[in-house]
């Protein structure tokens, strides 16, 4: 008979869980395994709430299993480490972002692109290979494979971190990948959400104009002003956007809507590339004449590997990039998360874990 | 007042054009610039039959300027060469493709690019330098700058080498820049016609495995036997597209009709490239979350540049790479116009222009 949540691992766990489709969390026992000789434990101090988390608990993907706790940007302080753990030791301070493990073996995970590995272990919602669900970081300890586990430079606040190990990691890698961080060059970032605001500090810091391009006029002071974006286009205003036509060298795409993205191909010089990291659910209208007449392309991205990830985390430390957040409490999370719905967040909730979420 | 097609240059010149979005094709007199200091008069002996002709002439695309002389797949003589004209000489076997001007100053002609030049001029229904309308290879003859003139390698026989001029480097520029040239990489091909049968011939030169993707069940023989794919995949057949998902490092897809691009993302292995040179009329659908997952592109390629399109012709001169082709005459176009409408041709028509067009 299988066993309960909380009894298929000896590490008492607690977090909050959706258990149907209607999305709602509340308070959920649960378990962890031991700390194996390669695994970290850690205290879990804050966890970023990623729109994936909306999708996933509401079934929006049809994946979805429950109970599900979601969570993947997690941050806390080591308390164990495995008898073979070499990179980490107690008081450490480590983050987990999308994934919890791979095969380790092909020749993707050989390239450090784990993300890629066709068994890739996502940290919540997903089957690890001891065959148990895996439970992400709304919870109070997460134990993990040092491999997928890394390090936050002290200079890095926590709570503002950790947004950077999947909204980060997720723009930082395609603007690595397609070659869009070379001083000088001009990209648009497309949506002004979690990931829209990290692309534009990325962007900058890695000395590129930035435009900032959104549906909404409210937007465009803080995008100037405070993130430091170069210029902002209104992509329903056609007159702003005819004046830009191949101007950008590349794209990146946050909207996860259903949205045209004819304009977009036309913002692009060209062998312009357009990149979506937002995933829309249904599939978007692809005009072929632009994308030949101009020799631009169009490519998806999703999350980066570890190594990636480490690196990303080090570019943000030196530069001083954190996420823009709203701190909350656990209890607050069904409202965040109807907010998030409405994009009324500037522009991450993280959740303060630490100290807010109790077991009851 | 505008002067006619017959009186607007000097030089009387016989053709085939298009007077409405019927595309039904018919004798037509016009004219042709006196052959300028950088320019050779070319007597034309074949011209191919691309699907773009069909395309204009019903104005499918909806910028045809009737009357529209069709054909940008030229192969000649040379006739007359301007004083400038150090290139080429009477008597020199050339051949003329889908652009005959550009802007020769912009950072794309610079790089040899005028394929993307902004001001490109195409090689019939655009507007020429001096404003008038620029007339094609369905035609006795055509005068061209000499920057736009190709020379024809010696052992490339003039009608199965037409077609190379839009068809062949149309496949052959993605080829080179998206790096579909590595030795041993997978390639699939979807759809065998004009563009896709000498892909396959191209990618076979460069030592690739193809896979040949296809709706029809009979050119399962001729892509392997003849033009040398390695296998077949019928789009149909869920269960052969099920065993081929993530096994292709590039598509090259020259499929002009609607159709989803989702099974075609799902044969790519990860960060693969989908490669589309077909124009399709409308908007096709694009899945994202595949392409995002997988690390995959989606990227378009036009033509080529000038040098790059004689390296091409250099290249197939090498390889002994021509079209397969039917030839017709000229006043058989309409019909062939109709049979190409329905894929009915392996794979390019060429017309024995030399031979046919009489007045």
């Amino acid at each position: 008979m299988a066993k309960s949540p909380e009894e298929e691992h000896p590490k008492k766990a607690f977090g909050w869980a959706a258990r149907d489709p209607s999305g709602f969390l509340s308070p959920f026992n649960f378990s962890r395994r031991e700390t194996g000789e390669k695994d970290v434990t850690f205290k879990v101090l804050y966890c970023g709430i990623c729109h994936s988390d909306l999708h996933m608990v509401k079934n929006e993907w049809g994946v979805s299993t429950y109970p599900l706790v979601p969570g993947h940007e997690i941050v806390g302080v080591v308390t164990e480490v495995g008898s073979k753990v070499q990179k980490f030791k107690v008081g450490d301070k480590v983050g987990v972002g999308c994934l919890v493990g791979a095969c380790d073996s092909c020749d993707h995970c050989a390239k450090n692109n784990e993300h890629l590995c066709p068994q890739m272990i996502l940290t919540y919602g997903a089957k690890y290979h001891d065959g148990t669900d895996t439970y992400g970081g709304y919870s109070d300890v997460m134990v993990a494979n040092e491999h997928y586990v890394v390090r936050i430079p002290d200079n890095l606040p926590l709570d503002a971190s950790a947004p950077l190990l999947c909204a980060g990691i997720t723009v930082y890698s395609p603007l690595r990948y397609h070659g869009l961080d070379k001083p000088g060059l001009h990209v648009g970032v497309v949506g002004l959400g979690g990931l829209g605001h990290v692309a534009v500090k990325f962007a900058k810091s890695m000395g590129l104009k930035v435009t900032v391009i959104s549906t909404s006029i409210n937007k465009k002071k803080e995008a100037l002003e405070k993130l430091g974006a170069d210029s902002f286009l209104i992509s329903r205003d056609q007159n702003q956007m005819q004046a830009a036509m191949g101007t950008l060298d590349g794209i990146i795409d946050t909207v996860s809507a259903v949205h045209p993205i004819l304009p977009l191909i036309g913002l692009l010089k060209s062998e312009g590339k357009l990149i979506m990291v937002g995933a829309p659910e249904k599939p978007l209208e692809l005009p072929i004449f632009p994308l030949i007449m101009g020799r631009k392309m169009i490519a998806g991205s999703n999350i980066g590997g570890l190594k990636e990830t480490q690196e990303m985390i080090d570019f943000a430390a030196k530069n001083n990039i954190t996420a823009d957040i709203e701190v909350i409490p656990i209890d607050y999370v069904n409202t965040a998360m109807e907010r998030l719905v409405k994009a009324d967040v500037k522009y991450r909730f993280v959740i303060d874990i630490g100290n807010t979420l109790k077991s009851g | 007042m505008a002067k006619t097609p017959v009186d607007e240059h000097p030089q009387k010149v016989y053709g085939w054009a298009a007077t409405d979005s019927s595309g039904i094709l018919s004798p037509f007199h016009f004219s042709r610039r006196d052959n300028g200091d950088e320019d050779v008069t070319i007597k034309i002996l074949y011209c191919g039959v691309c699907h773009s002709d069909l395309h204009t002439a019903k104005n499918e695309w909806g910028f045809t300027f009737y009357p529209v002389v069709p054909g940008h797949e030229i192969v000649g003589v040379v006739t007359k060469t301007g004083k400038n004209v150090t290139k080429f000489k009477d008597g020199d076997r050339v051949g003329v493709g889908v652009i005959v001007g550009s802007c020769k100053s912009c950072e794309c002609c610079q790089q040899d690019l005028e394929n993307y030049c902004p001001k490109f001029v195409f090689t019939y229904n655009s507007l020429y330098h001096d404003g008038t309308k620029t007339y094609g290879g369905y035609s006795d003859m055509i005068v061209v700058d000499q920057h736009y003139v190709l020379r024809f390698p010696d052992n490339l026989p003039s009608d199965s080498g037409a077609p190379l001029l839009c068809a062949g480097i149309t496949v052959y520029s993605p080829m080179k820049y998206y790096g579909i040239t590595e030795p041993g990489k997978h390639l699939g091909v979807a759809g065998l016609g004009g563009l896709g049968h000498v892909a396959v011939k191209l990618a076979k030169a460069f030592g690739l495995k193809v896979t040949v993707i296809s709706t029809s069940p009979n050119k399962e023989t001729e892509a392997i036997d003849r033009l040398g794919a390695d296998s077949f995949l019928l789009s149909t057949d869920a269960a052969k597209i099920k065993a081929a998902l993530g096994t292709m490092d590039y598509i090259i897809d020259t499929v002009s009709g609607i159709h989803p691009l989702g099974p075609l993302l799902g044969l790519l292995k990860v960060n693969g490239k989908l490669i589309t040179v077909g124009l399709p009329g409308k908007p096709l659908e694009l899945p994202i979350l595949p392409l995002a997952l997988g690390r995959k592109l989606v990227g378009g390629s036009d033509i080529g540049g000038m040098k790059e399109t004689q390296e091409m012709l250099d290249f197939c001169g090498k390889h002994n790479i021509t079209a397969d082709i039917e030839l017709i005459k000229m006043d058989y176009i309409n019909t062939a116009m109709e049979r190409m409408a329905k894929s009915d041709v392996r794979y390019r028509f060429v017309i024995d222009v030399a031979n046919s067009i009489s007045k």
